[in-house]
């Protein structure tokens, strides 16, 4: 008997929101119906979302590619050879070559899609837990020294010096600190958390049980959104698989630092991503934000010093400690510095997981590696940053992924979403889908973000029925500033980036002929 | 399709107080009812409010702030729609006029006795693969109207 081949079907949501399932079930029927010994690997996506299903079967040349593959294909797969890596029209060739992955610097995402997300035994081949014994051998300062050391800065949006945090944490007196992990990824456009929750959860284990070491906390909370059911169960698996072997508990890795970690799971609030009303929600209550200072650095969970980091910036964390910070640093360019995971979804040809180091410029990710749009009509609008980030035209896209170069052109970074439009889009639409968002999901804290947001779509219905525009317009650009100046938070705080930008990029569309008859109310 | 029993206070009891110990135990037990029983019967809030020596308007305040949790059994199928930015550059709103005009679907109507309910949410972390749907815990990409129209249809 020759030995099983291996086959990878990836496990990940987006695979199977297009099959894999059926793919895997498809492999599996048809190898014992031919009496070939398949040995099925669940992996994490490649991030080559367009090319899912992809899988790979793995031969004496290394790791062969072939997508986007139907449950249909399966048998002339077999037919064709592909288990020996044989030719199809589906073939893409070997992972390895693959241009889009090629041209990617893989820091945090070096194991998704390589490995089975919840096997610690390759967690450890593929250099799991190298920066967790590493940390293990500093003192507390001297992780938090590496940490300020690569630069990082917080995946979560609003690009806070990760190692500054973790200092206030690390000098804050208490017998109680806490450790938690911002999984909540409410922004339209990202998707790189759930990828990584269900392509290397270990990782982000690590990254938090270092973080614990390095302050003091020895208890974490993991908060995933509810809108993730396939990351809450890998996670969860993960973290008693983590447990059982040593890596969390009283002993980390037999060490005499103590660390435990809980996933809880969100509830369908956009509001909970925001760092005190996530502390709120764990806490029990009503998600309202909390007023700043106290910073949950001093005050946060329970009234303790808390981290409260995003799941990338806990993940960048391995790595920093096992390459040294410096190495992290030299990626980069200015202040940005690393690598980020960028996310290309919307109207793309070729969407999906791009981690590179700061400093590639839009029109690079979009039309090189994206393909242009996935109907084939020009590019109007590109949305960066989640839906409280600005919209940029065609003509912006030579800006690059940099914290600075994108708020100098009144954008953000965000947590690395890219959104593309063609030209179908309609800009008024847009800015006013960016009030009703705040006025949906508005914690209703504060009266500028709860009434100002519904009084926007007020003004925006207004704009586009062709009543009294100029006024309105006036209006509109009032009510924005406010929102600006007078929010408790970026919700309302940043709600008028996505409508200030369409109507400063796209004035047209605020200037169309009124639709002939008004929407009736209905009923 | 998922069968929840009827609401049953003894049952309610117990799993409230199998999770009281956790710190911060309310959304976990919230979390933990409706798994139960599709919903979150009003006649939670004195067990919750007990169990964690909270107020009932406390636990009350605390159900009605999230979009998740229902207080009135569930429809029979709930399809949830994202309707957020990426989906729509790839046409969600175009999907739910189709629905609406072509299969009598209007999304977030929860009038008369429908079976399947669809209901808007805001990305579902597949914005590459989009429009996308999330259907008793399965995610499914590139979703049209015959597809929603379809899972809203199906009986099992
Ligand atoms: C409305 C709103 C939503 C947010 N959503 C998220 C989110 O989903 N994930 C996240 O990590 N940070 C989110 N943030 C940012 C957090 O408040 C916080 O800055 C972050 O979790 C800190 O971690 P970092 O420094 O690692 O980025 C949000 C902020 C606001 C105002
Ligand atoms: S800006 Fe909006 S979301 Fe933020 S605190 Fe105020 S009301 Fe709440
Ligand atoms: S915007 Fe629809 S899945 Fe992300």
């Amino acid at each position: 008997m020759s030995e099983a081949i291996r086959i990878y079907v990836p496990v990940d949501a987006a695979a199977l929101s297009v099959g894999a399932e059926a793919v895997a079930q498809a492999i599996a029927q048809e190898a014992q119906a031919r009496g070939i010994a398949v040995d099925l690997i669940r992996n994490g996506s490649r991030g080559m979302l367009w090319l899912e299903p992809l899988i790979e079967v793995e031969t004496t040349g290394g790791r062969i590619a072939y997508g986007a593959v139907a449950a249909k294909d399966v048998a002339g797969l077999f037919e064709a050879g592909f288990q020996s890596g044989g030719k199809h029209k589906l073939c893409l060739g070997p992972t390895q070559e693959l241009g889009w992955l090629k041209r990617q610097q893989r820091l945090t995402f070096e194991r998704v899609g390589v490995t089975d997300p919840l096997s610690l035994a390759d967690y450890r081949k593929y250099g799991g837990l190298k920066g967790l014994e590493a940390a293990l051998a500093l003192s507390g300062q001297g992780i938090v020294d590496e940490i300020k050391a690569s630069g990082l800065r917080g995946r979560g949006g609003a690009g806070f010096p990760t190692g500054i945090k973790w200092q206030t944490v690390h000098d804050a007196k208490s017998t109680q600190k806490y450790i938690v992990c911002n999984g909540d990824e409410g922004d339209s456009g990202t998707f790189a958390d759930r990828m990584l929750f269900e392509g290397d959860p270990f990782l982000l284990i690590e990254g938090m049980a270092i973080a614990g070491i390095a302050v003091g906390a020895s208890k974490g909370y993991l908060y995933i959104r509810s809108e993730y059911p396939h990351a809450i169960r890998t996670m969860q698996c993960a973290v008693l698989k983590a447990r059982n072997a040593g890596m969390l508990g009283s002993a980390v890795l037999g060490s005499r630092h103590s660390f435990d970690m809980e996933v809880r799971v969100g509830a369908g609030a956009y509001i909970c991503g925001e760092e005190t009303s996530l502390l709120e929600s764990i806490e029990g209550r009503r998600a309202i934000v909390r007023a700043k200072p106290p910073i949950p650095a001093l005050q946060g969970l329970f009234g303790k010093p808390t981290v409260v980091n995003n799941v990338l910036s806990f993940a960048a964390v391995p790595w920093i400690l096992d390459h040294g910070g410096k190495a992290y640093a030299d990626y980069g360019m200015g202040r940005s510095r690393g690598t980020l995971p960028v996310q290309l979804g919307g109207n793309v040809r070729r969407g999906g997981l791009i981690e590179l180091a700061f400093g590639i410029s839009l029109r690079e990710i979009i039309e090189e590696m994206g393909g242009g749009t996935l109907s084939g009509r020009p590019i109007r609008a590109v949305q960066v940053g989640g839906p409280l980030g600005a919209y940029l035209t065609a003509k912006q896209l030579d800006t690059v992924m940099d914290y600075e170069a994108l708020a100098g052109i009144g954008a953000m970074l965000g947590h690395g979403g890219i959104v593309v439009f063609d030209d179908s889009v309609d800009m008024a639409k847009q800015a006013r889908f960016a009030f009703e968002f705040c006025a949906k999901e508005s914690c209703g804290k504060c009266t500028p973000c709860r009434i100002g947001a519904t009084r926007g779509v007020e003004i925006v219905d207004r704009i586009i029925a062709g009543h009294e525009r100029p006024k309105n317009l006036a209006v509109l650009r009032d009510l924005n500033r406010l929102m600006t100046d007078a929010s408790l938070c970026a919700m309302g705080g940043l709600t008028p980036m996505p409508v200030m930008s369409a109507l400063n990029h796209f004035s047209e569309d605020f200037d169309r002929p009124p639709p002939e008859a008004l929407p009736q109310a209905a009923e | 399709m998922v069968h929840y029993p009827a609401w049953d206070q003894d049952e309610a009891r117990s799993i409230v107080s199998s999770l009281a110990h956790l710190e911060g135990a309310t959304l976990p037990i919230l979390h933990a009812l409706q798994e139960e029983f599709g919903y979150v019967d009003p006649q939670a809030v004195p067990l919750i409010a007990e169990a964690l020596n909270l107020s009932r308007a406390d636990v009350h305040g605390t159900i009605s702030f999230y979009h998740d949790f229902r207080t009135a059994p569930p429809p029979r199928k709930i399809v949830k729609l994202c309707r957020a930015e990426a989906c729509q550059a790839q046409g969600c709103e175009t999907l739910v006029e189709d629905l609406a005009r072509e299969h009598g679907i209007v999304v977030d109507s929860h009038h008369g006795n429908q079976d399947a309910v669809v209901e808007t949410v805001y990305c579902l972390g597949n914005c590459a693969l989009g429009p996308s749907a999330l259907v008793e815990g399965e995610l499914i990409g590139r979703v049209d109207a015959d597809r929603i129209a379809a899972l809203c249809g199906a009986r099992q």
